[in-house]
């Protein structure tokens, strides 16, 4: 194997992906199923990661708890990247002004501290999924947005471009047909090397008790149920905390060997 | 070099009165009557009356919006409902236990990154270049909120090395200092990594610089022309990258503060969300944002001054 590295990463990504999928087979338990009489209990091999303060298997749930975290972390990289790429093409296509305007709110919105962003959305609207989503897409979507402007910028006046325009075509014809594919390529990179920052965000919040709202599992409430007991029963934050180390260090080696391997140019970004 | 400067101080204005009216917004759109809120169930319509008039509600919605930015502008945010003291005062009080943190995280962050960066250059293409690699991927992939519940885990639980609660006796700089130690490394582990892949890089393109070559055709040790003559100018890109990361170390010391339960901003705010106390949230929020927008408005002077390109790009 001539990257290790990457091989890791993709081995990482494979099993939480897969663990996922097959939560259902891989366990017994149900995930918000309460066992008054289990509380508490250590790692065994009836329960492998040990069981919460409900007695809930922490194995189970911390395999339900990656269905969430990659179902949030893929939707709202979505969503950020069609925003982005949308408000990017209007800022490189579109009039100058409006292009003033746009980077003038991207630089604005890029220049709050996340946390504190985080913090003001929940206090305004309350936690839920859709706040992580939307706390997602603010700090994703002004740096995607940025980039598929300048390529616009740079292919707008190139010369299959010119001989469309020169042909009559419309301005989202040559939006779609000759400027998108070009400048997609690049962007699909960094855009996966931003799920695992989409993961932490997810798992931050949640751990904060402003993203999912119990009883719905997710790294990040583990970490926080743990962490309340965390003198007499360490095993919950390492089963919060674990998936998260492995999640994000998977994705990171993975997407950086991506990287590398397709686009030398990026390297270092 | 002064339009530059005009252009980024702009930008920071609009990104601060951006702020303000997000918490225009917080303070007064949100939700349920802030004078009853403020008194409680058992306050009588005239009391509620008497506090709107004086909080200004009273009047129309603009001239609120006006009140509240002359205000906020001078300083005034507001007052504290539950110990009636003004809401900056409160504010900055925490301020310096978040400073120490972030001061903390540079030091960690410079400390092991700028030595870590240095080595992996020079030994570049092998295995311990290559660990060095690997090893800072994984301090910037991992979350620092991740970082400080293990570390709070290990070394303060479970080999009860240092403390795990709080910032230490007041007025005792050593217990202050150990208790600073493992919040700090939390805030500042990610930059380690950032901090020695820049080195690196800046290393290697400095080692190929035509000084270094004459030096090492001088016959100069090869020790002194690294670490005298190299490092010295492989570090300068560190300082704009510390511009970007006091940032997001400030978001990671919520994080810090609330695991090892030390006074600061963060758990300042996180506190008052869970009690309801908007004022609170909103003036912390505004004193962090111009904080935040402060120091990368200094970063970017600071990189303009140092990097002439930077200036014409800007243009």
């Amino acid at each position: 194997m001539r990257e290790p590295l990457g091989a890791i990463g993709l081995t990482l990504v494979a099993v939480v992906v897969l663990s996922a999928i097959f939560a259902g087979v891989l366990t017994s338990y149900a995930p918000s199923k309460i066992s008054p009489t289990e509380r508490f209990a250590s790692p065994s091999l009836l329960h492998v990661l040990g069981t919460d303060h409900l007695g809930r298997d922490l194995f189970t749930r911390v395999l339900y708890g990656g269905r969430v975290a990659l179902m949030i972390a893929l939707g709202s990289t979505l969503v950020s990247l069609i925003v982005g790429v949308v408000l990017g093409l209007i800022a490189g296509y579109g009039p100058r002004w409006l292009d003033n305007i746009l980077l003038l709110v991207f630089d604005a919105v890029k220049s709050f501290p996340t946390v504190m962003l985080a913090l003001t959305l929940v206090t305004l609207f309350g936690p839920s999924l859709y706040a992580v989503v939307v706390v997602v897409m603010l700090v994703n979507v002004p740096g995607y947005a940025r980039i598929i402007r300048t390529q616009t910028l740079v292919l707008k006046s190139a010369e299959h471009v010119m001989a469309a325009r020169s042909m009559g075509a419309s301005a989202g014809r040559i939006l779609r047909v000759h400027i998108l594919p070009n400048i997609i390529g690049p962007i699909l990179i960094l855009v996966s090397m931003d799920i695992p920052v989409v993961v932490a965000i997810e798992a931050g919040m949640s751990f904060l008790g402003l993203g999912v709202r119990p009883p719905t599992p997710s790294w990040g409430a583990i970490l926080n149920d743990g962490f309340a007991n965390i003198r007499d029963s360490y095993w919950i934050v390492i089963a919060g905390g674990l998936p998260i180390v492995l999640t994000t260090l998977g994705f990171t080696f993975f997407g950086e060997t991506l990287r590398d391997l397709f686009d030398p140019r990026l390297k270092g970004r | 070099m002064i339009r530059y400067a005009i252009k980024r101080l702009w930008l920071g204005a609009i990104i601060i009165s951006f702020a303000l009216m997000m918490m225009f917004a917080m303070v007064y759109l949100i939700p349920g009557d802030p004078a009853s809120v403020a008194l409680g169930p058992r306050a009588t319509p005239e009391m509620k009356e008497a506090l709107r008039e004086r909080m200004g509600l009273d009047q129309p919605v603009w001239r609120q919006f006006t009140n509240f930015y002359g205000s906020a502008l001078h300083g005034d945010l507001g007052t504290e409902v539950l110990s009636n003291r003004p809401v900056l005062n409160v504010v900055m009080e925490q301020l310096p236990f978040t400073l120490a943190l972030i001061v903390g995280g540079i030091v960690w962050s410079v400390a092991l990154g700028i030595p870590l960066g240095c080595i992996a250059a020079v030994r570049r293409g092998g295995f311990v270049d290559q660990v060095i690699g690997v090893l800072s991927v994984a301090m910037i992939a991992v979350p620092s909120f991740v970082v400080a519940i293990y570390s709070l885990l290990v070394f303060a639980v479970a080999l009860q090395w240092l403390p795990a609660i709080g910032a230490g006796e007041p007025g005792n700089i050593a217990s202050q200092l150990q208790h600073l130690i493992l919040p700090s490394l939390a805030v500042g582990l990610g930059w380690i990594g950032y901090i020695s892949r820049m080195v690196r890089a800046s290393m290697l393109e400095t080692l190929e610089a035509s000084h270094i070559r004459t030096a090492r055709a001088f016959g100069l040790p090869e020790h002194r022309i690294i670490y005298t003559y190299a490092l010295r100018i492989a570090v300068l890109p560190t300082i704009t990258l510390l511009g970007v990361g006091i940032g997001h170390m400030l978001s990671s010391s919520v994080f810090a503060e609330i695991v090892f339960a030390r006074p600061g901003i963060g758990k300042l705010v996180y506190e008052a969300i869970s009690v309801r106390n908007y004022p609170i949230v909103s003036g912390a929020v505004l004193v962090t944002t111009v904080f935040f927008v402060l120091v990368n408005v200094a970063a970017d002077i600071l990189v303009g001054l140092l990097d002439p390109r930077v200036r014409s790009s800007f243009n």
